[in-house]
């Protein structure tokens, strides 16, 4: 591991000053991803500012109903508290079924949104990787692409994001709260992860210095009946192959109102609008359901490996609506 | 604020509830104070990256890696590992559960096993079977004695009435 530097912020507007004199600084918060990217050669920080003694551990009500989730909560801290699991049960299940006990008890939401794709050629260190390095390739593409993305993918890259908890948030419309050196921002969370496009490198529109200070998540009624499904290669402590986040709301059998997300079929967390705008107004059956995911799906790009994740996510998505119909009907 | 730099410094840590000053530089982890700097080879060092929780500790009372854990942000935090839990020559219910069923094979795991069972039945997550292996997934057996390891937790769980 190279050689550190290393500073505790008292506050925010120490964190933001300590970040931003020096360009390759990093805030530290569980460390889960920021110390193993340095130990592994591919964050090149050479300063760490520790933000965790700064205030922003708590989950707070907003006045719609919603919820303020502070950066440095801990994923095993918000899935437990009860507002989350009551108003967003999908919030508190996708924490639960990302990494283990352990990380979850280290982990921020903030350093959760900033974690990094698991593709083991960025990982490795000497593949070919436009994440990486610009310019030199992605060997995904004709490589071992079977976790790798179907939607969202450029010929650049087709990297997987790999949060559970980002696909429930983004379901919601969750907003991400920033300060830094220009003052704050409200970042919309589908704005905050970015297609790869020709430009795999760039993956949020944060600046130097800038800080997650929270997430909110707007009042939703339909939350309350939301659930999150995760499919994978073995049971626990895994990504994703497929996630769905789903919610689902009905009047006289038909579609009022519905919320979908996938996990580890896009390069970012995936809002399934197509599926959404497929279903409203449609009766609240698993045939809408199967056509809605079809009509999400229809823009797949498969490689060699990943194909099977058409079927898969479309299956996923009609479970995830099933499974909430039947939630918000008990 | 203060800024540590990358020279190495004296880092205060409290381990075991006892107090401790190592001199350190800001990279080295947890993991890497507690077995390099300190004699404290319990906790082991399986992957160093997060994988598989070998190195499990306890910081402010909540089981986290320490392979992941700079040492200098752990100062000011309760640390305990593996060494902090007998009472002298006593051992903890679940070291000894651990012997009694026979929870491991090469025993490289263990210490961090260990670790985590006593959490997994503090936490409340040791209701049933499918409880202790979800919520003991972040602890990897190469040996597999994974029946055994939920046959100790179990025994500890039952006998101590879900507290150890």
């Amino acid at each position: 591991m190279r050689p550190l530097t290393y500073s505790r912020a008292a506050d925010v507007q120490d964190a933001i000053a300590l970040a931003t004199a020096n360009q390759a600084s990093a805030f530290l918060a569980g460390g889960t991803t920021e110390v193993d990217l340095i130990r592994a050669g591919i964050s090149h920080s050479e300063h760490l500012v520790d933000i965790n003694e700064l205030p922003l551990r708590g989950v707070e009500d907003l006045p719609d109903g919603g919820l303020h989730i502070g950066a440095l909560a801990r994923m095993s801290d918000v899935a437990r508290t009860p507002s989350v699991v009551e108003r967003y049960p999908a919030i508190s299940r996708a924490l639960l079924l990302g990494a283990s006990e352990q990380l979850r008890n280290m982990a921020s939401l903030g350093g959760n949104l900033r974690q990094r794709t698991r593709c083991a050629y960025l990982r490795d260190g000497v593949s070919p990787c436009n994440k990486r390095e610009l310019g030199s390739g992605c060997a995904a593409l004709d490589g071992f692409n079977r976790g790798h993305a179907i939607l969202g993918t450029s010929e650049h890259c087709i990297a997987t994001h790999p949060s559970d908890v980002a696909v429930a948030l983004v379901a919601f419309d969750a907003v991400i709260r920033t300060v830094g050196p220009d003052g704050e921002r409200a970042i919309p969370f589908d704005d905050f992860f970015l297609l790869p496009g020709d430009t795999p490198q760039l993956e949020h529109p944060i600046a130097l210095g800038e800080l997650i200070v929270g997430i909110d998540v707007p009042g939703a009624p339909i939350g309350r009946g939301s659930v999150y499904l995760k499919f994978r290669d073995r049971q626990s402590y895994e990504f994703a192959l497929v996630s769905v986040a789903a919610a689902i709301e009905v009047d006289d059998n038909l579609v009022t109102g519905v919320r979908i997300a996938m996990g580890g079929v896009g390069t970012k967390p995936w809002r399934a609008r197509r599926a959404e705008a497929a279903l409203v107004g449609r009766p609240a059956n698993e045939t809408s359901f199967r056509q809605a995911a079809a009509a999400e799906l229809a823009e797949a790009v498969v490689r060699e490996h990943n194909a099977f994740k058409v079927e898969l996510a479309q299956r996923a998505m009609v479970r995830g609506l099933v499974h909430s119909l039947n939630r918000s009907q008990s | 604020m203060t800024t540590v730099e990358a020279a190495a410094t004296e880092v205060p840590l409290r381990i075991n509830g006892r107090q401790h000053v190592v001199v350190l530089e800001p990279r080295v982890s947890l993991l890497d104070a507690l077995r390099e700097h300190l004699d404290l080879t319990g906790s082991k060092k399986g992957c160093d990256q997060g994988t598989c929780g070998s190195c499990t500790v306890w910081i402010d009372g909540r089981r986290v890696l320490a392979c992941l854990t700079l040492a200098a942000a752990a100062s000011g935090h309760d640390i305990v590992t593996i060494e902090g839990l007998a009472d002298g020559d006593q051992l903890h219910p679940m070291q000894r559960a651990f012997i009694e069923y026979d929870a491991f094979q090469c025993g490289y795991c263990t210490s961090g096993q260990i670790m985590s069972a006593i959490k997994v039945i503090e936490e409340g997550n040791a209701a049933t079977d499918e409880d202790i292996s979800e919520f003991m997934s972040g602890n990897i057996c190469r040996c597999a004695a994974y029946p055994n390891i939920r046959a100790a937790i179990r025994h500890v769980r039952d006998e101590a009435g879900g507290r150890p």
